[in-house]
């Protein structure tokens, strides 16, 4: 009864290596992933704020959005070890 | 007081190390603009070279250093930094995290994002840095070493 699981797996794998075929290259510049707004951020974003690292533009500037959201998570998570791991006292 | 388990150098190395950590983490804070590196890793760092003086003196001697109600507090004053920052250009008519909006020193808006994205990575590192430090504290609360 082991064989049908291995056929599963196996049928999985194939179908998983077989949807990474139609991957793009590594670095390949014409990836749709570099084509939507990569371009814009590597132009503009010495020009909007004089940041060179443009990592660092994106991630406090364009997306800081996103960012405010992770510093939410890592504020609740610390309130929440906070709240949760400090010893009560006895009443 | 110099007991048994206690180890002179790895006491000394400890203190020794720690301040050059954190001034590592404080120039990784102030130089994201330029080279990887920014709020998240430098308040990582931070908190590292707390964390190692609490690892080479024991807890008891070193948790007083930032007790709970302050953990709170700079925890609460980063968020609430990187908030009021983004509600600022609020103020003057634009919109949320926009900080172009914002009439600093009446410079130029590039300039004006330039310090802001500053700021955020200040806030991010309070943040990041008071809550591992508070998580590591609060895991080894109730462990002494021996």
């Amino acid at each position: 009864m082991k064989v049908l699981p291995l056929l599963a797996c196996l049928l999985t794998g194939a179908l998983l290596v077989y949807g990474t075929l139609d991957m793009p290259a590594v670095g390949d510049p014409k990836a749709p992933a570099h084509l939507h707004v990569a371009p814009f951020y590597i132009e503009s974003s010495y020009q909007d704020t004089r940041t060179p690292n443009i990592v660092t533009a994106v991630l406090a500037d364009y997306r800081s959005f996103d960012t405010l959201g992770e510093v939410s998570v890592i504020f609740v998570a610390g309130m929440a070890v906070i709240m949760l791991l400090t010893p009560r006292r006895q009443p | 007081m110099i007991e048994k388990r206690d180890t002179v150098i790895v006491c000394l190395a400890c203190r020794f190390l720690a301040p050059f950590i954190m001034l590592c983490g404080l120039y990784i804070v102030a130089h994201g603009h330029y080279f990887p590196g920014g709020g998240f890793q430098g308040g990582v760092i931070i908190a590292v070279s707390f964390i190692l003086l609490i690892l080479g003196e024991g807890s008891a001697r070193v948790k007083n250093l930032l007790p709970e109600h302050r953990q709170v507090v700079l925890i609460s004053l980063g968020a609430l930094i990187f908030v009021g920052i983004g509600f600022l250009p609020m103020i003057f008519g634009g919109k949320f995290l926009d900080y172009g909006q914002i009439p600093l020193l009446s410079l130029a808006a590039p300039y004006v994002r330039y310090f802001m994205i500053l700021f955020v990575e200040i806030a991010i590192a309070i943040t990041v840095m008071g809550v591992l430090y508070a998580i590591f504290v609060h895991t080894i609360a109730e462990r002494e070493y021996d």
